[in-house]
């Protein structure tokens, strides 16, 4: 920081702003028009850093006596499979997959809360100033999971998957007739109230699910950042060093705490869309 | 905290992701995974068939162990008997060849008694005749008295 540095309210908003195609803070609260470019690369990136990771370890699998690597990733699938196994009951070659890409994907994407919360941010800032634009402009976040939409639009996806697997069981007429007489029962005074039941069911699965990561790892970061601001209060004065030192002991402590955390949450991520897609295996 | 089309671009990329994990992650680890376990179960159940095989072929090399101490029993004592039937072959026909040997010994120190009797006897006839000669101091007829002088002889 230097000395005129930004206000702690400026620091956080700062870091709490994302780079998006407007190029300035997004007006409205939901604007379809504009796109998380930060959200957008790091996700991609790091999603495809965790399947490329996997197609090594795929392509490198013998039934040989593996390597750490190949066991490692194997530990993994073992996992993922026998998750999947008691949950979904039928055909998991699409879903199995998809359980372990949540997982790793997640995990990766909530493993950038890991790394100093400066360090990208002030790398772009410098390409930004660089490439002569205002760098106290220069938004970037790099935790993709701590942005809404990546969340929601993975509970999203989860959600098709459900509705596609809901008519493929139990056919279009089969997944009818159990959105107006589930839960209550089979009849015409129940319709509307079985079909609301199930419209709140589906809406509040999609939510609590996406809202959940977000949750997290929103509040992970932003401790992270109020850790920060204990550091950076640093002034050579006596309290400004205790500060400083309670930033230290406080970040190495929530850091590591975090290691738990980010890999809780893409485990209970992954259960969940395990279990939503059972469900809909299921009949009532 | 916006909702914009991240949310969309997010979801594709989801099942973009999920879709490639399908396709050349999962099958090719399951497979190994599968492999590995069926060899394992290949590898424990030779191990199993080898352990019989091996109890098999101690029962076997113990027969087999037992019957040729057996047979080395059987050969021992009747290489046992035969030495003792040759022992005692042998001791018999040495007795035997001691038994010949005294007679022909026997008979051999008999006849050459005999004989040495018979010459003693002459010579004592003959001697007897020379001093009875000497005595008479006169010429016995040999033949005249030779039955007198055989009948001496028989006496000595």
């Amino acid at each position: 920081m230097a000395a005129q540095g930004p206000n702690a309210s400026e620091y956080i908003v700062h870091h709490l702003t994302h780079l998006n195609s407007l190029g300035e803070k997004q007006a409205k609260l939901v604007d379809w028009t504009v796109f998380h470019l930060d959200t957008l690369f790091w996700s991609v990136t790091l999603g495809l850093l965790a399947i490329l990771i996997l197609a090594k370890a795929a392509s490198r699998a013998t039934s040989g006596v593996p390597g750490r690597f190949q066991a490692a990733v194997e530990i993994l699938v073992e996992m993922v499979e026998s998750q999947s196994k008691s949950i979904v009951h039928g055909d998991r070659s699409f879903i199995a997959p998809l359980a372990l890409t949540v997982f790793v994907w997640i995990f990766f994407m909530n493993a950038m809360d890991l790394l100093p919360l400066d360090l990208l941010p002030n790398i772009w800032a410098m390409i930004y100033g660089a490439a002569g634009h205002d760098p106290h402009h220069a938004y970037m976040r790099v935790v993709p999971t701590a942005d809404l939409n990546a969340t929601l639009g993975m509970s999203l996806g989860v959600l098709i998957l459900c509705l596609y697997y809901s008519v493929k069981i139990k056919g279009f007429g089969g997944w009818m007739h159990e959105l107006f007489t589930a839960p209550f029962g089979s009849h015409p005074v129940l319709y509307p109230i079985n079909f609301a039941m199930q419209l709140i069911e589906f809406v509040a699965k999609t939510v609590s699910h996406g809202m959940r990561l977000f949750g997290n790892m929103y509040a992970g970061e932003l401790i992270f950042m109020l850790i920060a601001l204990m550091g950076a209060a640093w002034a050579g004065t006596f309290g400004s060093g205790l500060l400083w030192i309670g930033g230290v002991v406080a970040g190495s402590i929530w850091a590591i705490f975090h290691i738990l955390i980010i890999t809780l949450q893409a485990f209970i991520f992954m259960m969940l869309t395990l279990v939503y897609i059972g469900q809909a295996h299921e009949s009532h | 905290m916006n909702l914009n089309a991240t949310l969309f671009a997010q979801l594709v990329v989801f099942l973009i992701l999920a879709w490639f994990t399908m396709k050349f992650v999962w099958p090719p680890i399951m497979k190994a995974l599968d492999e590995r376990a069926s060899k394992i179960a290949d590898g424990l159940a030779a191990a199993d068939k080898a352990k019989s095989d091996l109890a098999h072929a101690e029962k076997k090399a113990g027969e087999e162990l037992r019957k040729a101490r057996e047979s080395a029993a059987e050969f021992r004592s009747s290489a046992e008997r035969q030495v003792a039937q040759l022992i005692e072959e042998a001791r018999v026909e040495g007795a035997r060849i001691v038994a010949a040997a005294r007679e022909a010994a026997e008979s051999e120190a008999a006849s050459a008694s005999q004989r040495a009797k018979e010459a003693l006897r002459e010579q004592v006839a003959a001697l007897a005749v020379a001093g009875a000669e000497r005595i008479l101091r006169k010429e016995i007829n040999a033949q005249a008295h030779a039955e007198l002088l055989t009948q001496l002889k028989s006496e000595l």
